[in-house]
């Protein structure tokens, strides 16, 4: 076996094409645990974790935060993401403890494209964009468009996730999760929801309860056409409920060791009607 | 750079030659097992329970999800090295003195995690130091102990200055 510590992104975008075999590692979260149980023996590594070039957050373009594959959590969770973006600030802060945290990033979420990614829904609810690169390519996703399955994406083997946009939204936003616990836990299901006021709507994303993150179009589309969105608006307790059952009703979730799919739907009812109370009282 | 079966590693400020390991290896096993430093513990080798806690470049992080061969650019801090003479530091001293160790499983972990908070937040508030210790599992403490020693740490550290 080969590890390859790549220092430049270059270095590691030349090694995934010249190793058909080759895996890549950044914070090695959900790797190594795999490697430490013999569920995976890789022959080569491509080890992301010393390539600083992913390691910057940039404001280039207006109304958009671009954050690189490999910054950690620890940072996403404080300045300037949480003023910027503060759902995803507050989906980072619930990543696993401080030691996860210090490991994972965003390029690891999107890389293992679990349905319980706890910054994807995130990403769903504000159309992020996702950057690949490959030796002589680039391209952008829509992460609409990415995420394909339960860890499945279009993400090809020579590309590496560069970086992330984030579109700047003026309104409240927030992420919840239901778990056992607080630490360590990997989500039995979540939301992010985000208020547009310059375009009086409500997007919601869910995770863990389907497989892939679930933008509920249906519900959002209820929302506008019975209820003003714009700023200063308030939303009844019977609205959030109603909104609250609709998204639940656009869930698609299962029973499995973690959880049934009975309590899942419950928990996107009550999470969903708590977000979007939040966000308008 | 590429590692195979020979790499170096930083470790509590002294460089150490990995020999004769299978490159795959995680950072809790090299340190435990090719490099004699066994105060890091290993439980779950799953980043769920803290004991392998270890500081790599100023981050607190759980050895056993780094691959060893991945950490040669980095400075790697273990409970060994959190001090470098013979005595216990204040923060192990509390531990003693408040009883917030009974099996000591994951003493070094909480040890090493407690270190980093104080060093970056000298004055936490009471979440903030459950966050900081919320990745590492103690099964017989129930944890109150842990809070008072490291309360102790703070009040014997403000008094002292």
């Amino acid at each position: 076996m080969t590890v390859i510590v790549a220092k430049e992104l270059t270095t590691a975008l030349a090694a995934l094409r010249e190793h058909d075999d080759a895996r890549l590692i950044q914070g090695g979260t959900d790797l190594m645990v795999e490697i430490n149980f013999n569920h995976v023996k890789p022959t080569t590594m491509v080890s992301l974790r010393d390539v600083e070039a992913l390691r910057t957050i940039r404001t280039d373009t207006a109304g958009i935060l671009t954050i690189g594959s490999g910054v950690p959590y620890s940072v996403i969770e404080g300045e300037p993401v949480l003023s910027a973006i503060p759902a995803l600030a507050q989906a980072a802060r619930t990543v696993g403890s401080p030691q996860i945290r210090a490991a994972g990033s965003l390029g690891g979420n999107l890389g293992t494209c679990s349905p319980a990614g706890d910054t994807l829904p995130v990403m769903f609810a504000l159309d992020a964009m996702i950057h690949l690169n490959t030796l002589d390519s680039s391209r952008v996703v829509s992460i609409h468009d990415f995420m394909t399955g339960v860890k499945r994406s279009v993400r090809q083997h020579d590309e590496i996730i560069t970086a992330i946009d984030f579109p700047i939204v003026r309104g409240w936003q927030g992420y919840s999760k239901v778990g056992v616990r607080n630490a360590m836990v990997i989500s039995v299901a979540s939301a992010c929801l985000v208020a547009d006021l310059e375009n009086a709507n409500v997007r919601i994303a869910l995770g863990s309860v389907g497989p892939t993150i679930i933008r509920c179009r249906e519900s959002e589309a209820w929302l506008k056409s019975t209820q003003d969105l714009s700023a200063g608006q308030s939303i009844s307790i019977d609205v959030a409920n109603e909104f609250g059952r609709r998204a639940a009703a656009e869930s698609s979730p299962i029973d499995d060791h973690r959880s049934t799919a009975e309590y899942r739907r419950h928990a996107i009812s009550v999470l969903a009607s708590r977000l979007l109370r939040k966000a308008y009282q | 750079m590429s590692a195979n079966e020979f790499y170096s590693l930083r470790v509590n400020g002294k460089t150490h030659q990995v020999q004769d390991s299978w490159v795959g290896e995680s950072l809790l096993y090299v340190l435990r097992e090719r490099l004699g430093l066994p105060g890091t513990k290993g439980a779950c080798e799953q980043g769920e329970c803290g004991s392998c806690t270890v500081l790599m470049d100023d981050a607190a992080v759980c050895a056993c999800l780094v691959m060893a061969a991945t950490a040669i650019n980095s400075e790697i801090v273990t409970v060994e090295g959190i001090t470098t003479d013979s005595t216990l530091t204040d923060v192990q001293q509390s531990f003693v003195d408040e009883g917030a160790v009974q099996c000591g499983f994951c003493t070094p972990g909480l040890i090493v995690a407690v270190h980093h908070l104080l060093e970056k937040n000298p004055q936490p508030s009471e979440f903030e130091v459950k966050e900081a210790i919320s990745g590492n599992i103690c099964r017989c403490t129930g944890y109150g102990r842990v809070f008072a020693a490291v309360e102790a740490t703070i009040r014997s550290r403000n008094a002292g200055k």
